[in-house]
């Protein structure tokens, strides 16, 4: 039933659309700079500290996103035993790690202006630290770990640890009393949050979704690659 | 017009500083994996360059391996 998800038929795929999702990563963090620095308006209260939204929300957004996909990617792998799925959690996690750090930083430089401190042990900041913690682990575990039962028993062990503090990133702002504000983006119901600057906001998400594929393409392929050679040292 | 993108009533460094960090991160993640592309791809060809004839025709029926060679630049 999973055949289509053999790396032999995925391979066609990959290694032909880089070159496309980079340039339609190009076309859409254009249109996404231009709105987010120029056309979008500035916040009453914020002013223009409010357009470091555009790379801090997306960024957090996306490494939730993909350390909730590597969970999920080497639980079914374990459980299944199909070894491309942690190829797959493999190949996403120096995006998802890259975009945690990305959201750390500019929260960082965005908490000068308005809280005016640049660091405070606030629930949702220390527990985005903790997620890049759990990245780190699971990048590391992929270099210290050449037992490939092993490594898979690790890694699922790491992601299903870090999935649990997903929801405290969540709901910390809720169930704490933070300096962040709540949630100004709701699924469910409206948000607080206007059209005007929404739409720069979504137009950035779409932008760095772009960026963590264009990575996760190149990674998966490099990976492919590797076993490849493993392959013709045997011939 | 430029001043005030430049300036932004005082908060111009915190927000360019941020999307210049973004940038950089960006660049810099995306040249690290394109090297370690680059690097495994080269291993691959000079390995199959290597290969005797008759096990080179059995490694090249193999679609992936096609696939390698065919996309010596493909980003």
């Amino acid at each position: 039933m999973l055949k289509f998800l053999e790396p032999n038929k995925i391979f066609s795929v990959t290694s032909k659309a880089p070159k496309y999702v980079l340039f339609l990563f190009i076309v859409v963090l254009s249109v996404g700079l231009t709105e987010a620095l120029i056309l979008s308006p500035e916040d009453y209260k914020q002013s223009h500290a409010v357009r470091i939204m555009y790379v801090h929300v997306p960024a957090a957004w996306i490494a939730l996103g993909i350390f909730s996909s590597i969970t999920f990617l080497s639980i079914l792998g374990y459980i299944f035993k199909i070894k491309n799925f942690f190829l797959i959690a493999k190949s996403l996690a120096p995006s998802g790690f890259v975009f945690n750090i990305i959201a750390l930083v500019t929260g960082s430089i965005w908490g000068k202006p308005t809280w005016g401190t640049w660091w405070a042990w606030d629930a949702r900041i220390t527990s985005m630290l903790i997620l890049a913690l759990f990245y780190l682990m699971y990048l590391l575990a992929w270099r210290i770990y050449e037992n490939k039962e092993q490594l898979y028993k690790i890694t699922s062990i790491i992601t299903i640890l870090g999935i649990i503090n997903i929801p405290i990133i969540k709901y910390s702002v809720d169930w704490w009393n933070t300096l962040h504000q709540p949630a100004s983006i709701n699924i469910l119901s409206k948000s607080s949050i206007h059209s005007s600057m929404l739409f720069p906001l979504f137009i950035m998400t779409a932008a760095f979704a772009l960026f963590s594929l264009l990575i996760f393409l190149m990674k998966y392929n490099t990976e492919l690659i590797k076993i490849k050679n493993k392959g013709l040292d045997r011939l | 017009m430029i001043n005030e993108i430049l300036f932004m009533n005082g908060y111009g460094i915190y927000v360019l500083s941020s999307f210049l960090f973004t940038l950089l991160s960006f660049l810099s993640l995306y040249f690290v994996v394109k090297v370690q592309y680059v690097r495994e791809r080269n291993k691959f060809i000079a390995k199959f360059g290597n290969l005797k004839s008759e096990r080179a025709a059995f490694a090249k029926s193999q679609i992936i391996n096609k696939e390698i060679l065919s996309n010596s630049s493909n980003f």
